[in-house]
């Protein structure tokens, strides 16, 4: 056993601080509030502090930190999209996360699987060579496989998939990868709380006071803010923000569902995506099998799971790989995924000053929150959107200058 | 099993059904500003609520409205669309 661990056993008080200070009161004022305490949030937050030196912030979230999206998602971290400015943006992400372990000193479980968007057609195959082309020409390591490199790396899937749906190639992603999700929001957290920043869990926003189109503050459960600056990071619950400060958006929430099962041997080193049979999994330290679809066909705004999302999952899942036929669900649960027209996010300044925006994220926003953080806390600090992220800005629609990374993200993960 | 009512097919099964989102009226295609025709295209009431929506019978091909409690995901009534909506 760890000495860390006997230490525990051993004493009498908790030895270890707590990962956030508990604050009793609310500020009057803040230069900055974020509203929503996931992992988008709390990266904002962190590098508000530490890139910007801006650290009268506070981070207002209803529930619990992480209780949304974040501690909901299958953890999939990948760069290999369609548009050149997606690879660039994700390709950010990817590389912030590999040092984030050592950033935070605390384990992520960052852990490189190497990632197969299977293709069971021939237009398949074309929008893998497509993406593949993009994807090198940015420097990112992908590549069209065929069969036998499947077999070799994955010999316990069929590769007909009983005979119906068989595989002709795949997309091959080596740094694609999957992490621990409630460390990266604990970690973005503890290290804005370290440098100054205040997180307020079970506070929840329920007004925003905008005036001649100027933010001033906000009103929460627990007492008004005085603020110039808001930036919204809710996910699921972006609508009902945005609804407050009078501002449209293509936004829909839909549903996404994932379930794991039981703890079975490891067998399963990679992680496998395939859009034509909706599925992607991957096998956690634990030994589940993390398993997840597309989102739930129509506007929902709840969490609530269904048997048709499990059916179906794991009928396909028997397709791939027959021999789990035994193998049991454990737990199921569903996240609000705020989808948008193009699969691409929607982020920067909005006609509201002093009210920043970063949404969109549907079902694929888990391996952006290191870049997001990064780029938002860049707008917010300067007024003025990173240029990573000019490509998602709202008014790309009233513009009809959209971003079309459906072909990339439309199996959530 | 969850089921809706389609008003000539009687209920069904919500699996014969497809969503055609949120019931929009269209502006005047002449008329119309681009920033209107954009707002028309693409913008929707994300927040939850009572909202009208279209569904489509997908066995008939019967396209009709639903009005649905996005929020607890019960439907209130279901109707066929006779061309006047903001009157009723
Ligand atoms: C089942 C599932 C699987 C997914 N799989 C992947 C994947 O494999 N890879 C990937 O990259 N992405 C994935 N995603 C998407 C990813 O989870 C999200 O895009 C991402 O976590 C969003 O993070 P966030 O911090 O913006 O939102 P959240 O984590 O949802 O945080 C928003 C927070 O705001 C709070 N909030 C809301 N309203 C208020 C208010 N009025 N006042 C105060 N607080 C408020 C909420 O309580 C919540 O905690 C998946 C999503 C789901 C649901």
């Amino acid at each position: 056993m760890p000495l860390r661990l006997l230490r525990f056993a051993l004493s009498h008080k908790h030895p270890e601080p707590p990962m956030f200070t508990e604050h009793d009161q609310l500020g009057k004022t803040y230069d900055v509030v974020i509203i929503g305490g996931g992992g988008h949030g709390l990266a904002a937050a962190y590098y508000l502090a530490r890139n910007h030196g801006i650290k009268n912030v506070c981070v207002l979230e209803k529930n619990y930190l992480g209780g949304g999206n974040t501690g909901r998602n299958t953890t999939i971290v990948r760069s290999n999209y369609l548009t050149p400015e997606g690879v660039a943006f994700y390709d950010r992400s990817v590389k912030l996360f590999q040092d984030l372990s050592q950033d935070f000193d605390l384990n992520l479980f960052y852990s490189t699987r190497g990632h197969f968007t299977l293709a069971h057609t021939d237009s398949a195959m074309r929008t893998m060579r497509w993406r593949a082309e993009v994807n090198k020409h940015l420097g990112v390591e992908s590549e069209v496989v065929d069969r036998d490199f499947i077999r070799r790396m994955v010999p316990e899937m069929d590769l007909d998939c009983s005979g119906h749906s068989p595989i002709h190639g795949a997309l091959y992603h080596k740094p694609g990868a999957v992490a621990r999700h409630d460390a990266v929001a604990w970690g973005y957290g503890r290290g804005a709380d370290m440098r100054g920043v205040e997180i307020f869990q079970k506070t929840e926003v329920t007004r925003i006071d905008v005036k001649h189109g100027k933010v001033r503050g906000v009103d929460t459960s627990r007492g008004y803010i005085s603020t110039p600056k808001v930036l919204c990071a809710v996910a699921g619950s972006t609508p009902r923000i945005t609804q407050m400060v009078g501002i449209r958006t293509p936004i829909v929430i839909q549903p996404l569902q994932a379930c794991v099962t039981e703890p079975i041997k490891p067998w399963l080193d990679t992680i496998i995506v395939s859009g034509s049979l909706h599925v992607y999994v991957s096998q956690s330290d634990r030994g589940e099998l993390v398993m997840g679809a597309s989102v739930d066909p129509y506007e929902i705004h709840s969490t609530r799971s269904t048997l048709d999302f499990t059916e179906g999952l794991t009928a396909h899942m028997l397709d791939m790989f027959p021999f789990l036929s035994n193998t049991k669900v454990n737990r199921q649960w569903a996240g609000m995924a705020d989808m948008t027209p193009d699969f691409a996010p929607i982020m920067g300044k909005t006609p509201i000053e002093g009210f920043y925006i970063d949404a969109g994220w549907g079902t694929w926003g888990f391996k952006a929150t290191p870049v997001c953080g990064e780029t938002m806390s860049y707008t917010v600090a300067h007024d003025q959107d990173h240029e990573l992220i000019r490509t998602f800005r709202l008014s790309r629609f009233k513009e009809l200058d959209l971003t079309g990374e459906k072909g990339a993200a439309s199996v959530g993960h | 099993m969850k089921l809706l009512t389609c008003p000539i097919n009687g209920t069904r099964p919500l699996q014969e059904f497809t969503w055609g989102g949120e019931f929009r009226e269209m502006p005047d295609p002449e008329q119309a500003t681009d920033e209107e025709w954009a707002d028309y295209v693409f913008n929707r009431s994300g927040a939850p609520g009572v909202k009208k929506e279209w569904w489509h019978h997908t066995a008939s091909g019967v396209w009709f409205i639903a009005e649905r409690d996005t929020e607890r995901d019960i439907v209130l009534r279901t109707y066929l669309y006779t061309g006047k909506m903001s009157d009723d």
